[in-house]
């Protein structure tokens, strides 16, 4: 049996790695690289372009709870990570699971095995605390939110919020991965969202945000200072999204009817506009 | 404007709550129940919804009814000789704000606490009206912690636990002298017949939902204490002492110590420049998890002879140094209880360990990816035998090695903040 060097490229969907590790083991190749679509580079390697076949990703997922059941949802966590090259990681686990079997699952310092732990757990943690650190903000009834995390974490915050929010209609966008978890009425979806941006505040909602902030400032006891503490609990990069540490401009609320309110159109203004650029400037009116 | 007028009451009854260190949702979950608002946290852990400057975290709307306060505890800054500014929250405006913060994700819930407004009575009375406009007007199915007010009567706890997922009566100080000399209106008795009445009232409600699965749940969350650490004399035994016999005799699901900020000017009380205790405060609580996850006893950590906790290292380290009977632990071959004692390891690598060994025996280079800490277990493991560090140090080494680890995770000096929770 002989392995050729081969670089892989898939849709960037999890069946898609799954459908890369299909073919390896049906050419018997080696792939020295996994990239999706939009990563391709220009080399030497030789490229093929695996399309995504449902009933062969179907065969992998299969052929791995048979191994263990806790394989599969294992490795579509992995696959929601910021871990770097974690297609060719995960085909290497896999790999690996296949040789050594169910052991391997116990064996958590295991070189290819441990990586991926990591992250998953890495993912896990900003999941957590987006739970309490997403701000929601109040547009015509709905619900709307804006986080920049480092993992594809809206599938796993999806059941606790539509949970708690079941009577709301809510959407949290996902900036750095251009998504949208979008819920409604009980249905909730993921779905892409290139760009988008917060309308300014209703009055009602300035004067939330503005009790807030006081409360929050308020809270604190001064004798016992301790920003690197706050810094270690809560990391800056969640910062720039929480209404804390935002400022609406004019600390007291705009009266009824004023400018800032009238620029809010009778069309929800928070409800997402998919594809069309939305210039309506910074999240906050300056 | 009306909106001024309760920013002005938020201010001045957050304020006076914010020396409440109790801000926890744990232990109740509770998902969406049909025609209701909200559910409780779906992780054991808690939830942090924000940190306030001084790295404490903020889970709940933490505030008081009323600041209007009509008692004289010295250490109080709302005792009713202070010259403060006074508000009272009406149950209607408390309840709607709690619900507008948890609808934009602010809080988990509501931290209800109160001065004592004209009598004990009155004040749970106006409580349980906040409460029950929450919970059956709103439909809000969050969390709710609340203070069960010293000298209330008991059918109006049994009404607040009702409502409530958690209560607390706070004992404040340590020992009854401390309380007579400072809390005149208040008595151990006072203190103790409330959280006695919450813990066998939580006795009875778990006979009763073995019968019933739908009887109403009274306090689910249990309930919490807090006491105040360096305003009166008492050891650190003897509070750790005092917090075992709590979780023992009550069931107490926590105990919050408070390192005492000076606020009032009294000869009876540290005076006003004092800084916080906050090491010794972090060292209760980390003693304080010894005891609940650990399996440790308060008479192993203190005794007569060493009454305090060292402020260099930390309660397990000493508990170890002062143990060198009980080590090396043999990481391979040790029971759960026994990794759990060994510095540097916690609740999660102890369990990693026991399922990765069963597929093959563990190495000192694995013990790092585990979790465990091994700036502070080499000196106490082996692994197959063999020493996890190469060097053989005496006891004093290993002491010096240990105090300088622990420097380097707290640069700070003491009178800072350290406690994480």
């Amino acid at each position: 049996m002989s392995w050729r060097e081969i670089i892989y490229q898939y849709d960037g969907s999890f069946e898609g790695i799954l459908c890369c590790i299909f073919e390896s083991y049906t050419q018997k190749e080696l792939p020295t690289a996994i990239v999706c679509d939009e990563e391709l580079e220009p080399c030497l390697f030789e490229i093929r372009r695996i399309t995504t076949d449902r009933e062969h990703a179907g065969r992998i997922y299969r052929s791995l709870r048979k191994i263990s059941p806790d394989v599969g949802p294992f490795l579509r966590r992995v696959y929601l990570t910021a871990l770097a090259e974690k297609e060719l990681l995960m085909y290497r686990f896999v790999a690996k699971l296949y040789r050594e079997g169910a052991p391997l699952l116990r064996r958590f310092t295991d070189n290819d095995y441990e990586p991926l732990l990591k992250a998953v757990r890495h993912m896990n943690g900003e999941a957590h605390l987006l739970k309490g650190f997403i701000r929601f903000s109040e547009f015509d009834g709905v619900l709307a939110s804006e986080i920049t995390p480092k993992n594809r974490v809206l599938p796993l915050l999806r059941s606790h919020f539509c949970d708690r929010y079941r009577n709301e209609a809510f959407f949290i966008y996902d900036k750095t991965h251009a998504e949208a978890l979008l819920y409604s009425r009980g249905v909730s979806r993921i779905v892409p969202l290139e760009a988008f941006s917060m309308a300014p505040p209703s009055a009602e909602e300035a004067t939330y945000r503005l009790l807030w902030r006081r409360f929050y400032e308020t809270i604190a006891i001064r004798e016992r200072e301790n920003p690197r503490l706050r810094m270690s609990n809560m990391p800056k990069r969640f910062w720039d999204n929480m209404t804390e540490f935002q400022t609406d401009g004019s600390l007291i609320p705009p009266p009824e009817g004023s400018p800032a309110d009238a620029a809010l159109p009778a069309a929800p203004a928070a409800k997402p506009a998919p594809v069309t650029p939305s210039i309506r400037g910074p999240f906050l009116p300056v | 404007m009306i909106a001024m007028e309760l920013l002005d009451k938020l201010t001045i009854l957050a304020d006076a709550a914010k020396y409440d260190a109790a801000c926890t949702s744990s232990v109740v979950r509770r998902g969406f129940q049909e025609g209701k608002i909200g559910n409780t946290s779906s992780s054991l852990a808690g939830c942090c919804h924000s940190f306030s400057a001084d790295g404490r975290c903020i889970t709940l709307l933490k505030v008081l009814l009323s600041n209007d306060c009509c008692y004289e505890c010295k250490y109080c800054v709302n005792r009713r000789s202070n010259d403060t500014p006074r508000a009272s929250f009406s149950p209607e405006e408390l309840a709607e704000l709690t619900i507008q913060f948890y609808r934009r994700n602010y809080i988990e819930g509501l931290f209800l606490s109160s001065g004592v407004l004209r009598s004990p009575d009155y004040t749970m009375e106006l409580m349980i009206r906040t409460l029950s406009i929450l919970r059956n007007e709103y439909r809000f199915n969050g969390y709710i912690h609340a203070k069960a007010i010293p000298g209330a009567a008991a059918e109006l706890v049994e009404q607040l636990g009702m409502l409530a997922d958690r209560l607390s009566v706070n004992i404040e100080l340590p020992s009854e002298s401390s309380l007579r000399l400072l809390a005149p209106n208040k008595t151990k008795q006072s203190v103790l017949r409330p959280m006695r009445y919450i813990a066998e009232r939580g006795d009875e409600n778990r006979r009763e939902l073995v019968k019933y699965r739908h009887a109403p749940r009274f306090s689910p969350a249990g309930q919490s204490t807090q006491l105040i650490v360096g305003a009166t004399p008492e050891s650190d035994r003897h509070i750790l002492t005092l917090t075992q016999s709590l979780y023992d005799k009550y069931r107490l699901k926590r105990v919050f110590y408070s390192a005492y900020v000076p606020v009032v000017e009294s000869t009876l009380l540290p005076s006003l420049d004092t800084k916080p205790p906050l090491l010794r405060e972090h060292r209760l609580y980390q003693a304080d998890w010894l005891l609940r996850f650990y399996g440790f006893r308060a008479e192993e950590l203190l005794d007569d002879d060493a009454p305090d906790f060292n402020p260099l290292l930390d309660p397990k380290c000493c508990w170890a140094l002062r143990h060198r009977e009980f080590f090396p632990v043999e990481v391979n071959r040790a029971d759960y209880e026994a990794l759990l004692r060994v510095p540097g390891i916690g609740v999660v690598s102890a369990r990693r360990i026991l399922a990765a060994r069963r597929v093959g025996s563990l190495r000192a280079e694995d013990l790092k990816k585990l979790g465990v800490v091994m700036k502070r277990a080499q000196y106490f493991l082996t692994c197959n035998g063999a020493l996890a560090t190469p060097i053989r140090l005496s006891p004093e080494g290993v002491m010096q090695n240990l105090i300088a680890t622990e420097q380097k995770s707290l640069p700070m000096a003491q009178g800072e903040q350290l406690s994480l929770f």
